[in-house]
């Protein structure tokens, strides 16, 4: 009895037992990248089930791009054994695409189907689709005045707070004179200056690119100095007895020693230069990303708002990607550095 | 004991310099309160002798190396390399510390060729870097950064970047002390070994007395700070040196007694 229990138990439990783990395989695999296609669907059905409650030209469109991520997302699952590191990828980036597609579906019902949101100020996704495609033009006007002012001022502020920074943290009279000014203005906000700054200065535009340089620069230069600071005089010792002149010291051992720091400080200065950047663009330069939003905000164009701050942070997020790029590659004798 | 300059020295005439040490005295300044670290020392290193320095801890042996570096000036005394008066660091005499002090944003290769690149001369003598990795052993590692190694390596990467200069004094601050036992005794022999191919004159600070017998033609030792010379003892043993020879073990009984340590040691 118990031989033929057992050996029955054996022969009708094995293959079960081997199909049941194949299915939650493919499901654990493959489900979330199915499950994202289903939410695009979904987000394409939404913008056509519905008539759309205002005058919206790309709700069709959008529709139809919703159901070509979806079915990218579906073939991009089924196949992504033969697709290689794309179908990595898709499969690592499943769980986003499923709540951004849900997000999406959403919002589209709670705008532009019901109006569950008052309306002027929450555009649906198709809106704000309509400015890139319609309003492109003016968008990369902007997008390139942007990038042109916060590129000025930001390589100058990070050079001239980093020769700065040197100087002070090697220098004791160039610290027993800056140091002072530097206590004194550096914690002023950039923007404090912007009253003063433009009527001082020729232009607008070189008032907004001293403010940026300004506001780059503090952080830069603080931090820089402190890098400078801290080198262990060990490695000084040991540079000096193989021989080192003084400008071997600052070149090949304080500034490199020192570089971890002078990345925090531009990481630093970075971050403050785009709060200045938008507001001398709202202020007083009639160009740019910041100009823009005031501009959209005087019309009660909110579509066009939405659609500026998403490129603004794109671009924003992009600079630091860059940066920290930048820092990765000088960097990569440190260990465990975090990343972007 | 008869002083006789040791027979290495002599295969290599002009590889390692005389060195002076002439009635120094240094203190430093704590808090307005003179310390006294090295009063009236006063050794005179033939050419490429070793020479072992021993005492006890804070006593001011690594003060007496800063000096003889050149970065530091001593309060009163002279130190002469070659009957020329030593005022500034030089890299014809190159330090080892305790810590290797490698560049950590530098590649093993990049640190060794420091000196080098400092006196300007890479350009043209960078088979001298390869060659000096050759000689610890490390030329598979030339591009590994300094995290990437273990600390005996870190401290054979130190004695290549010292060594590519060609030092005609080599100064050790206790360059082995933090190694385990093993990595210690093979770094020993390596030191002996180079020593007697390049001839260089030989200054080793050590805590370990043992270590001091087998490597070093000549022993002084320290009194408590500020230092003095209490005893320059020669040991003439041919090498490689057995740390079981008998004449060695009644020295390292004196050397003890010297520091204070009981004779049943
Ligand atoms: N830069 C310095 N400033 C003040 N005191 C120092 C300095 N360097 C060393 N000392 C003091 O001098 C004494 C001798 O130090 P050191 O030469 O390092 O001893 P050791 O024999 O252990 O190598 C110690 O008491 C130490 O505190
Ligand atoms: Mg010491």
């Amino acid at each position: 009895m118990s031989t033929y229990s057992l050996s029955d138990g054996l022969a009708s439990g094995a293959p079960r037992a081997s199909r049941a783990p194949l299915l939650a395989t493919w499901l654990r695999e493959s489900g979330v990248g199915v499950l994202a296609s289903f939410a695009w669907i979904a987000f394409g059905l939404s913008c056509l089930w519905w008539q759309d409650v205002g005058d919206w030209s790309r709700t069709h469109s959008l529709g139809i791009a919703a159901f070509v991520i979806a079915a990218i997302a579906l073939f991009g699952t089924v196949g992504a054994d033969y697709l290689g590191s794309a179908g990595q990828a898709l499969h690592k980036r499943a769980p986003w695409l499923v709540a951004l597609g849900a997000f999406l579906t959403v919002w589209e019902v709670a705008t532009a189907k019901f109006a569950w949101l008052p309306l002027p100020f929450f555009p649906p996704p198709q809106a704000i689709i309509e400015v890139y495609t319609d309003d492109l033009p003016k968008l990369l006007d902007s997008v390139f005045a942007s990038i042109k002012l916060q590129l000025g001022g930001y390589l100058i502020g990070a050079t001239i707070g980093f020769l700065t920074g040197v100087s002070i943290g090697w220098s004791r009279a160039v610290g027993y004179w800056v140091h002072p000014v530097l206590r004194f203005i550096g914690p002023l906000p950039a923007t404090a200056w912007l009253p003063i700054a433009f009527f001082t200065f020729p232009s607008s535009w070189s008032a907004s690119t001293f403010l940026i340089a300004l506001a780059t620069g503090f952080p830069v230069t603080v931090l820089t100095w402190s890098g400078v600071a801290s080198v262990s005089n060990a490695y000084y010792d040991v540079a000096r007895t193989l021989g080192a002149k003084p400008s071997f010291l600052v070149l090949k051992v304080a500034i490199p020693a020192a570089l971890p720091h002078v990345f925090v400080g531009l990481f630093m200065g970075l971050g403050s230069s785009f709060a200045v950047l938008v507001v001398a663009e709202m202020i007083g330069v009639k160009a740019g990303l910041g100009w823009y939003l005031q501009w959209a905000q005087g019309w009660a164009a909110y579509a066009n708002m939405y659609a500026a701050l998403i490129v603004m942070s794109l671009l924003c997020s992009g600079a630091i990607t860059l940066l920290f790029a930048i820092r990765d590659r000088l960097l990569v004798w440190q260990k465990g550095t975090v990343k972007w | 004991m008869v002083a006789t300059a040791p027979a290495e020295a002599v295969t290599h005439p002009a590889a390692g310099a005389e060195l002076d040490i002439e009635q120094v005295s240094h203190a430093f300044d704590i808090d307005g309160i003179e310390l006294p670290v090295l009063s009236d020392v006063s050794i005179s290193v033939e050419p490429g002798e070793f020479v072992a320095l021993l005492g006890p801890s804070g006593c001011g042996k690594s003060t007496l190396l800063r000096l003889v570096a050149g970065l530091d000036k001593p309060k009163a005394g002279r130190l002469r390399e070659d009957e020329a008066r030593i005022r500034s660091p030089h890299p014809s005499r190159v330090v080892v510390f305790q810590d290797p002090t490698l560049f950590p944003w530098r590649s093993v290769w990049d640190n060794v060729a420091l000196g080098l690149e400092a006196q300007g001369i890479l350009r043209s003598q960078r088979h001298r870097v390869d060659d000096a990795l050759d000689l610890v052993g490390l030329s598979s590692f030339r591009n590994a950064y300094p995290h990437q190694l273990s600390g005996g390596m870190a401290q054979r990467v130190a004695l290549a970047r010292a060594l590519v200069n060609d030092p005609k004094i080599l100064i050790l601050d206790e360059p082995l002390g933090k190694l385990d036992s093993l990595t210690r005794i093979t770094m020993q022999a390596e030191l002996v070994s180079l020593w007697q191919r390049k001839g260089f004159t030989t200054l080793l600070v050590t805590h370990d007395a043992e270590e001091a017998l087998v490597l070093a033609n000549r022993v002084i030792v320290f009194s408590d700070r500020p230092a003095r010379v209490k005893a320059d003892i020669r040991v003439d043993r041919p090498y490689p040196r057995h740390r079981g020879d008998p004449y060695l073990a009644d020295l390292r009984r004196q050397i003890l007694g010297l520091l204070g340590l009981d004779a049943t040691w």
